[in-house]
């Protein structure tokens, strides 16, 4: 990750090296991921098996068709994604630019769908340590919707922090600082925007679907 | 002779005097001397928490400080030596120097992460010295719901942000570790001609990278359910206190390989270099750092023995934990059978190294007590568990630490340290040492229970034993500091190969340039070919040592 386009970083013997260091470091990066979210994905399938029959129940206050359309979305902006690291390769700075765009844009939807779920469920005071109230499924469903919001927000942190990188590339690319020469930055924040895709491809099946 | 003719030249430590070029330095020797500053701020605070608790259990009544006081200064030695100072101490100061220069190259793969690692180190640290400065924290370094989530006063909060952040700056060295074992090896050096250390730190980057985001994330519920009150272990709401155990007990136990794995890189380079012989069963010494990484993940549960986890759990649990000792005893025995026929000297860095298979060895076998369930019963939470955890962590761990800074200490400065000091402050340390920790085994065996202000006088004798080994023990690290520190103005320059060792860190000039090496070298041998390059013997350095006295 050098600070001049397409220049080799002094430490490194070639530009092969320096590329396969960053892409490695990314995937490494996302290993701590699998085992940050991994924890937290952990507690709540235990709290599930602990408390099948609330969760279930409580689980069936979210919306499924807003989640489903921010799966929707969310996959369809890896696609997008997907296409601005194939633009970067080939140099085609419009067409980079018009995707990353595109990324963002569908990022910024999910939030946004997210949003109005998180203010649904503040207005069936459903959130805990906010304005929880228990009903006919007893306290028990306050720990569904601790759990709930604590996996959702910290998804949707990391999604925020894509966007802010994806923000960087978006000026990087403007400015002619991106291209064949120096492509590795988009290609790994597409690995990290897969990776938080594929989060919340666990997430909308355990907390919606089940 | 090689020592007098050295030159003025340009060496990382020269290339620039500003405070700016230290501060914004992306050289990985300068970054590792910021940590050294930073962890040993962080070792004397933590020591002198060590110090007021030992003073106080001179006697069985609350003499010098209360018992909230009491709970507070035991929790701050916890937190400050586990999280500030055992964690990054070897990986972050020996590791970030070393690394690149043992593998032939120019610095980590991303110099600019690795600065910042050390901004995320002090952020860290600020956010639990506010806590300590402001109050305090008493829950204990570990955490354990429903108390820190719900019951205690003190600055949670902030001590928890702090391990949470400083967390991250672990995650960035391991990370640099890794990409940079992985791509930056210099020709030739294949993956079984690394050394020692070098896969020690492979494998510790491996458990950093595994386990400190689940630490992460567990700090990060707590503080959901103390700050914004999401009830996440609340039993009240079917929520499991003993999750978090669990969960933390997953970082929190293979902590302690990132602490003595990293301490059996140092031993295994400072015993084939004082032996003067190829070490015994490289490949094994190898397999058994990746194996302890591994079999380390599945031994938590030997925490929680008492906790109420089912039998079947607890059986396992204990079983594995005889596992994890098989590959720690294969480096003691493989350390031994290095120092049989060997040429030993007993410089400094090996007198350390002696002491740490010693100690290592205690440590590790009465870890086999704990981790038999039945004995367990009998001593759990007992100073039996303290004393077991001090002879790897500070026996082992602390020991090979100040070895290797004393073994790296002439091509960190270029400058030798005083021996006759050297051998002194290592003889105190290991009769300290065990005169502070052997007695809390006894003392546990005959039931004091850990973290307990007051005791019965029955166990008095014992407990004065230990705080009297305490004292020799501080003055013992004190002495370091001090004769480091006149070193740097008044030793005799060392060159290149004091010890006449074996490594590319050694092939270079001492202090290093700050591109490392003029031409990167190319590798044709094994590590630690000591029976073919005997040329370099080691009276080089003798000859050196008594010119100066």
């Amino acid at each position: 990750m050098s600070s001049s386009a397409g220049a080799l970083a002094h430490h490194f013997a070639n530009i092969h090296q320096q590329r396969t260091a960053a892409r490695l470091g990314m995937w490494i990066f996302l290993l701590t991921e699998v085992m940050f979210f991994g924890g937290a994905i952990a507690t709540y399938c235990i709290y599930r098996t602990l408390h099948p029959y609330v969760f279930e129940a409580a689980g069936r206050e979210l919306s499924k068709p807003l989640g489903t359309l921010n799966t929707v979305v969310l996959i369809t902006s890896s696609l997008t994604m997907a296409l601005s690291v194939v633009a970067a390769h080939s140099g085609n700075r419009r067409r980079l630019l018009g995707w990353l765009a595109a990324t963002m844009g569908l990022g910024l939807v999910f939030l946004g769908v997210k949003a109005i779920e998180w203010y649904t469920e503040y207005a069936h005071h459903r959130v805990p340590g906010l304005n929880f109230t228990p009903d006919e499924l007893g306290p028990t469903a306050e720990l569904f919707f601790a759990c709930y919001f604590a996996l959702t927000s910290l998804h949707a942190l990391h999604m925020i922090i894509g966007l802010a990188v994806m923000g960087v590339l978006v000026r990087l690319a403007y400015q002619g600082r991106l291209g064949p020469e120096r492509f590795i930055p988009v290609e790994v924040t597409g690995l990290y925007w897969h990776f938080v895709d594929i989060v919340w491809i666990f997430l909308f099946p355990l907390l919606y679907l089940l | 002779m090689k020592m007098s003719a050295i030159e003025p030249r340009t060496d990382y430590l020269n290339a620039g005097y500003s405070v700016r070029s230290w501060l914004l330095t992306q050289d990985h020797k300068r970054i590792a001397l910021l940590y050294l500053l930073a962890i040993t701020c962080m070792f004397f605070i933590g020591g002198a928490a060590a110090v007021l608790f030992r003073l106080d259990l001179m006697t069985p009544d609350a003499d010098l400080v209360q018992s909230e006081t009491y709970n507070k200064l035991f929790t701050m030695h916890g937190v400050i030596m586990v999280f500030f100072f055992l964690i990054p101490s070897i990986p972050a100061v020996l590791g970030n120097f070393l690394l690149p220069l043992m593998i032939g190259a120019r610095d980590l793969a991303f110099p600019k992460l690795n600065l910042l690692s050390w901004y995320v180190f002090i952020a860290g640290g600020a956010f639990t010295i506010w806590a300590i400065v402001h109050g305090g924290v008493d829950t204990g370094w570990t955490f354990y719901t429903p108390y820190t989530s719900t019951y205690s006063n003190t600055h949670v909060m902030s001590t928890a942000l702090g391990v949470f952040i400083v967390g991250f700056s672990s995650i960035l060295t391991a990370l640099n570790f890794l990409v940079t074992i992985h791509t930056m090896r210099a020709p030739g050096l294949t993956w079984f001609r690394l050394p020692l250390f070098v896969w020690t730190m492979y494998a510790t980057s491996l458990v950093i990278m595994l386990g400190t985001p689940v630490l992460s994330i567990v700090i990060f519920l707590v503080a959901l359910e103390r700050g914004l009150g999401f009830g996440i272990f609340d039993p009240a709401l079917g929520g499991d206190p003993l999750l978090f155990q669990h969960l933390f007990w997953f970082y929190s136990h293979p902590a302690v390989y990132i602490m003595v794995l990293p301490a059996m890189g140092v031993i295994s380079e400072l015993v084939t270099c004082f032996a003067r012989k190829r070490v015994f069963g490289y490949h094994f010494i190898v397999l058994a750092s990746l194996g302890i990484a591994v079999l380390g993940f599945l031994v938590w549960g030997h925490h929680m023995f008492v906790s109420g986890q089912s039998v079947y759990a607890g059986m396992v649990f204990s079983i594995l934990s005889f596992l994890v000792a098989v590959p720690s005893a294969i480096k003691v025995f493989n350390w031994t059978a290095t120092l049989y026929g060997g040429q030993i000297g007993y410089e400094t860095p090996m007198l350390y190294a002696l002491g740490f298979v010693g100690l290592f060895t205690i440590g590790g076998l009465t870890g086999l007590f704990l981790a038999t369930t039945a004995v367990d019963v009998h001593v759990h939470d007992t100073y039996f568990v303290v004393a077991h955890f001090h002879y790897i962590m500070v026996g082992g761990a602390v020991m090979a630490y100040l070895g290797g800074i004393h073994y790296w200490w002439p091509k960190i400065t270029g400058r030798m340290y005083p021996e006759w000091w050297a051998r002194l402050s290592a003889l105190m340390i290991f009769v300290g040492f065990n005169l502070t920790f052997f007695p809390q085994f006894i003392l546990g065996y005959l039931g004091m229970p850990r973290r307990y202000h007051v005791y019965p006088e029955e166990f008095q004798m014992l407990n004065v034993l230990s705080s009297a080994g305490a004292s020799i023990l501080g003055v013992g690290y004190l002495l370091p500091m001090a004769y480091f520190t006149w070193s740097l103005w008044y030793s005799p320059l060392a060159g290149d190969n004091p010890w006449g060792a074996t490594g590319l860190e050694w092939q270079t000039t001492s202090p290093p340039p700050t591109e490392n090496f003029p031409v990167i070298p190319t590798v044709v041998t094994e590590p630690y070919d000591y029976e073919t390059n005997s040329d370099q013997t080691i009276t080089v350095r003798r000859q050196g040592e008594f010119a100066h006295e």
